[in-house]
């Protein structure tokens, strides 16, 4: 396989000033990941600050309602800032402190990327800029009010469809114009290579993790793993330690208000293969190659564009890949609440809808994994907005 | 190498000048205008039209030019119209074309099909901002076959391997990239500069133009002392759209002093 192509996907789409820090990122990450030193620093902090290994909790309540197969939940919602964000921001923080940086930026979709790559860079003690669409910023005001508290500097992307797209657009000018001394904190397994590469390596620790413990749980390897995908970092983040084993896995993109409607972000259902933001995967595309605007009731979901390992799992088959729309997520939004306490984030909920739809029909014996990869604290307005409650 | 191209800078070369190389947005205000500003510019003594495909997410372009996508694309400009147009323009003008765009676009035409047709219509040569050269195998056999002109950039983070394989792999001429930037920033003229070009000319014979930031005549008498042509771009889109009356005697300003 060509480097950094996951079949005939990926590669390293981006403006010549960028290429030489893109090569040095690499070199510095092989480095780094076979520093012993390294690696303890990333290990310590994960189990004393990030809290890991987080827990495999087997929804009893949920699978009793559901009637159907038993599903555990990766508890990624209970790491330190509430989501799986925080295992890629703070690897890379290291990183970038490794590398001699003083500077991070950051591009942030639901604001959990933004808080975990200001909370891993106050943590280091670099400077941090986070660039938010203003379409974002009005969704999620809580995220943007978190990182400011912890630092950085939100930057407001005014300019296209005022989301994620824009937002990492803006993010790559940023750290064109200012390489020399900046570090891109990329959050999902997207992007010019090395960074599908090193964002699956910091995530895949979930995967690790949830294998041993279904292991002492159950005996057993999982019947299926679920996983909702954006970027798809948190779905790669999980699906990495099985994929040489008979898991069925199915990957849950934002369906919005339907395909027909054109108002979704299903890139496989979709979408055609195009080059975008750093590297050839599925696109949302009219037939002139221009992007097109995404929707989805959760901010984490709604990008254009999908990881390349995941465009190349896509037609090996080796992943499913489905959606669920904003109605379906939302239901399973209040569904894992009201059953089992926990108030899943809207991205996670999608997982939890596919989840929910796929279960009852599965036996007793069948075990799911589904990746409950953030809470939901952040997206509680949003949703009481949505319901037409004023609070 | 495309014969217009080649046969320019042969004539710059005999005649010791700088090649002048404006930029324009093409839809932008609308395609008419664009039209006949290819014209004008021939007229007014450009030497080379750099013609901007717009795209939805120009990742190396700064405001300006990112606002002028907009517009053309608000008018329904595509790839496709572009190409049809320079076929259109081919019989009034020979001056040298090349397209400035987004590698989507072409990859969605097809790159096979976009050769062809872009050549057939008499497109001189092509700069694709986020195509670097080690992802062009295929696109510069392709263009070579058609005596499409493949310009690759170099900024002044590119080491001399990076050097050697863009000058290896452009047609044309080399785009040199003043700054760690994108299109519009502030240009600063330094020794960086000077050191950076006559680097790149220790490795290569072929013309390398500089572009990125040039806005004031002095700026392009200056950048066009170092190299062998001066790209000018988002000050010209900025006229074009804040103040077109004064259009025409600013890009002839440039032209002089280059």
């Amino acid at each position: 396989m060509k480097k950094g192509y996951f079949g005939k996907y990926g590669g390293r789409f981006v403006p010549e000033t960028l290429i030489p820090a893109l090569r040095e990122l690499e070199t510095s990450f092989r480095r780094s990941i076979s520093d012993q030193n390294f690696k303890d620093e990333l290990l310590s902090l994960q189990s004393t600050y990030i809290g890991r290994p987080t827990p495999l909790y087997f929804a009893s309540r949920l699978t009793d309602r559901l009637g159907g197969a038993r599903i555990y939940l990766k508890r990624e919602d209970l790491g330190h800032t509430g989501a799986h964000k925080i295992n890629n921001a703070l690897g890379q923080a290291l990183l970038a402190k490794a590398i001699g940086k003083k500077r991070v930026i950051a591009e942030t979709g639901a604001g959990q990327h933004g808080v975990a790559t200001a909370t891993g860079a106050a943590m280091v003690g670099l400077k941090a800029d986070i660039y938010m669409g203003s379409e974002d910023v009005k969704r999620q005001a809580l995220n943007v009010f978190r990182m400011k508290l912890l630092g950085a500097r939100v930057i407001e992307v005014n300019k296209g469809s005022q989301t994620l797209k824009d937002a990492i657009n803006e993010a790559l000018r940023d750290w064109t114009t200012n390489v020399l001394d900046t570090h891109y904190v990329l959050g999902t397994v997207f992007g010019p290579h090395p960074f599908p590469t090193i964002v699956k390596y910091f995530q895949s620790v979930i995967g690790r993790e949830a294998r041993k413990q279904i292991m002492k749980a159950e005996g057993r390897l999982p019947d299926y793993l679920i996983a909702c995908v954006g970027g798809g970092s948190n779905a790669m983040g999980l699906f990495n330690a099985f994929l040489n084993d008979k898991v069925k896995m199915i990957g849950v993109e934002a369906g919005g208000e339907g395909i027909r409607s054109g108002k979704h972000a299903a890139r496989f259902a979709g979408g055609s293969v195009g080059v975008f933001q750093g590297c050839k995967s599925y696109l949302l595309q009219d037939r002139d190659g221009n992007v097109l605007t995404t929707h989805s009731v959760s901010a984490g979901l709604d990008y254009a564009s999908v990881g390349p390992e995941h465009a190349f799992l896509h037609d090996s088959e080796r992943v499913t890949y489905t959606y669920a729309t904003d109605s379906a997520a939302l239901k399973a939004f209040e569904l894992l609440s009201m059953t089992e306490g926990i108030i899943p984030a809207l991205e996670s909920a999608h997982a939890i809808a596919e989840a929910a739809r796929i279960a009852p029909k599965l036996s007793k014996k069948n075990v799911i994994i589904v990746n409950l990869s953030g809470r939901g604290d952040k997206d509680v307005q949003h949703v009481a907005k949505i319901k037409g409650i004023e609070l | 190498m495309s014969s217009r191209i080649r046969d320019r800078f042969r004539y710059l070369k005999k005649d010791g000048r700088k090649a002048f190389i404006p930029y324009i947005m093409y839809g932008d205000p609308d395609e008419r205008t664009t039209e006949s500003l290819v014209l004008l510019l021939e007229d007014i003594g450009a030497d080379i039209i750099e013609l901007g495909v717009p795209f939805t997410d120009p990742l190396a372009d700064g405001p300006t030019i990112q606002s002028a996508a907009e517009r053309a694309l608000a008018k329904g400009v595509t790839l496709t119209k572009i190409i049809r147009a320079v076929s259109e323009m081919r019989k009034r003008t020979d001056i040298p074309i090349v397209l400035m765009t987004y590698f989507n676009p072409v990859y969605k035409y097809g790159t096979t099909r976009f050769v062809k047709d872009a050549s057939r219509a008499g497109v001189d040569g092509v700069i694709i901002p986020d195509l670097p050269p080690d992802e062009a195998g295929d696109f510069i056999k392709e263009a070579r076959g058609k005596d499409l002109d493949t310009i690759f950039l170099l900024a002044p983070t590119s080491t001399d391997d990076r050097i050697k394989l863009a000058a290896k792999s452009s047609r044309g001429f080399i785009y040199y990239v003043s700054m760690t930037g994108i299109t519009g920033s502030k240009l600063s003229i330094n020794k960086d500069l000077k050191e950076s070009v006559k680097r790149i000319r220790s490795f290569t014979d072929k013309p390398v133009c500089v572009g990125f930031g040039v806005s004031t005549p002095a700026e392009a008498r200056t950048v066009a002392s170092l190299s062998d042509g001066v790209i000018v771009g988002s000050a010209i889109v900025k006229t074009l759209n804040e103040s077109p009356s004064k259009l025409k005697r600013s890009v002839m300003a440039l032209r002089k002093a280059i």
